[in-house]
């Protein structure tokens, strides 16, 4: 470990190539958690190019990027947000926004930045370009799921209040706020499709999801896969299952079940469930290869060593890796051919071919959790 | 941030192994799970998530007892699981004089 923090130092020491000329098409960050920094992460040369420290409490941080790939967001646990130039390497802006946060989203024209907050509950937006306040909404209740959807509108959920929030900015600074009250009990977490049309909320306190059509008027919320796990008593859950990297895989979603350690499969139109696939554990993210040909799966605590691969097809597992101790994360390459795993415990990033799954790299991270790869910039909800 | 990295290695190296009787290990073992897996809801420095705030002043009124039993048993009708299927009565045991005494 040493010698390595000390190889990643000298890397560092090197001269920064902003001189130079290059794109960012290319570039992405991993959160390193314990260390408050980001590793700035050149997906051609499956290198870490650089490091940017002094982000704060990085633990669950995520992050979103300015619509020329240039600049990344990054959303602290402790309530930071940290504006990143990833060509320089430098932190071009910096505000302390709230005292527990959980996310955020960058709007449609890329001109906001939204923070869902836990501490103060609710929402705080600012500016893209300065980090200047535009609004502050306050929902009296611990505030997750936020997304942005198309017309400069934000979605977000009310752990508290069972409830799913829409700010329109499309007005200007002022939001019209639209509220869907009863979708049920503790949302923790919620998706959009990528073509901002359906916000699904998991609700840890019921046996079912919370679906919003976002083209209809009235907004309401419909109870989907409702009493999924009635039959069985629920396992216990040791990490919330994530539903931000959702998995459209060609006409069905995969998603996550909660205190059972099955992926379900649910169909993209009717929303009723199709099928269900048994796994190693509690999954926490399932998330489709960008074609939709294969859903990848990682699992809580005591069994986030492994990742297993589910063909999308037949709804079976065709194959399963051990990266090593706490696997958190995965991210896929743009065009689905390469898979990047943070393996916390191993401080390693680990590059896999997706058709051989053959390891291509390993990265050094410190304590890596989440990868972002700049083509996010250009999908709605990520 | 070196600073920060120092201070969690410093904590693992100190970790309050005294009053114990767990294995050689054990502790610094317990004190990763309860900054990331316990961390995942509560926060990296349990100042509170989803999970509520556990440090040691929010964490006042409690006994080592009561708080070893919420950790193997959980909190029905919430999110804190019960975790008797992964750690033993010992481990829950450090786990709580553990959070009551953290300084940081």
């Amino acid at each position: 470990m040493m010698l390595r923090t000390l190889i990643v130092a000298l890397m560092l020491a090197l001269p920064a190539a902003a001189a130079e000329l290059r794109g960012t098409g290319d570039l992405g960050v991993a959160v390193e958690r314990t260390t408050g920094s980001l590793l700035v992460l050149d997906r051609s040369e499956h290198a870490a190019i650089g490091r940017v420290e002094g982000l704060g409490d990085l633990s669950h941080a995520s992050v979103v990027f300015s619509p020329d790939e240039r600049h990344a967001f990054v959303f602290g646990r402790d309530g930071g947000l940290t504006k990143v130039d990833i060509l320089t390497q430098d932190i071009v802006g910096r505000v302390m926004q709230a005292g527990n946060s959980i996310g955020g989203a960058i709007s449609d024209d890329g001109t906001l930045v939204a923070v869902s907050n836990y501490e103060p509950g609710g929402v705080r937006v600012f500016d893209a370009a300065t980090l200047a306040p535009v609004a502050d909404i306050p929902t009296g209740s611990r505030t997750l799921g936020l997304v942005d959807v198309p017309g400069r509108r934000f979605v977000f959920s009310l752990w508290d209040a069972g409830e799913t929030w829409v700010a329109d900015f499309s007005g200007g600074p002022e939001p019209a706020i639209t509220k869907i009250t009863g979708i049920g009990a503790n949302p923790y977490d919620a998706l959009v499709t990528a073509n901002g049309r359906t916000y699904i909320a998991g609700l840890f306190g019921e046996d079912g999801l919370a679906e919003i059509d976002l083209w209809q008027e009235p907004l309401r919320a419909r109870r989907i896969l409702d009493g999924y796990a009635k039959d069985d008593p629920a396992l216990p859950v040791y990490k919330m299952p994530h539903l931000e990297g959702w998995a459209l895989a060609g006409e069905r979603f995969a998603l996550p079940a909660i205190g059972r350690h099955e992926v379900l499969w649910m169909d993209a139109r009717s929303f009723e469930e199709v099928g269900r696939t048994a796994v190693h554990g509690q999954p926490v993210f399932a998330v489709a290869r960008p074609d939709g040909r294969q859903v990848w799966v990682n699992f809580a605590h005591p069994d986030n060593d492994t990742v297993q691969v589910i063909d999308t097809l037949s709804g079976e597992i065709v194959h399963e890796l051990k990266p090593g101790p706490a696997v958190l994360h995965m991210e896929f390459a743009p065009r689905g051919n390469e898979v990047w795993i943070s393996v916390r415990d191993a401080n390693r990033i680990d590059v896999y071919d997706t058709a051989s799954f053959e390891k291509i790299a390993e990265i050094p991270a410190e304590s890596p959790s989440g990868i972002f790869f700049t083509a996010r910039a250009h999908r709605t909800g990520l | 941030m070196p600073e920060r990295l120092v201070a969690l290695l410093l904590a693992a190296a100190t970790v309050p192994a005294a009053a114990s009787g767990l294995p050689p290990g054990r502790a610094a073992e317990l004190e990763t799970l309860v900054r990331q897996d316990c961390g995942a809801c509560h926060g990296i420095t349990l100042a509170g998530g989803l999970g509520s705030d556990i440090r040691p002043a929010a964490l006042a009124a409690r006994t080592p007892e009561g708080l070893a039993a919420v950790i193997l048993d959980g909190i029905p009708g919430t999110a804190m699981p019960p975790w008797r299927p992964l750690i033993s009565p010992e481990d829950a045991d450090w786990i709580a004089r553990y959070l009551l005494e953290d300084e940081e």
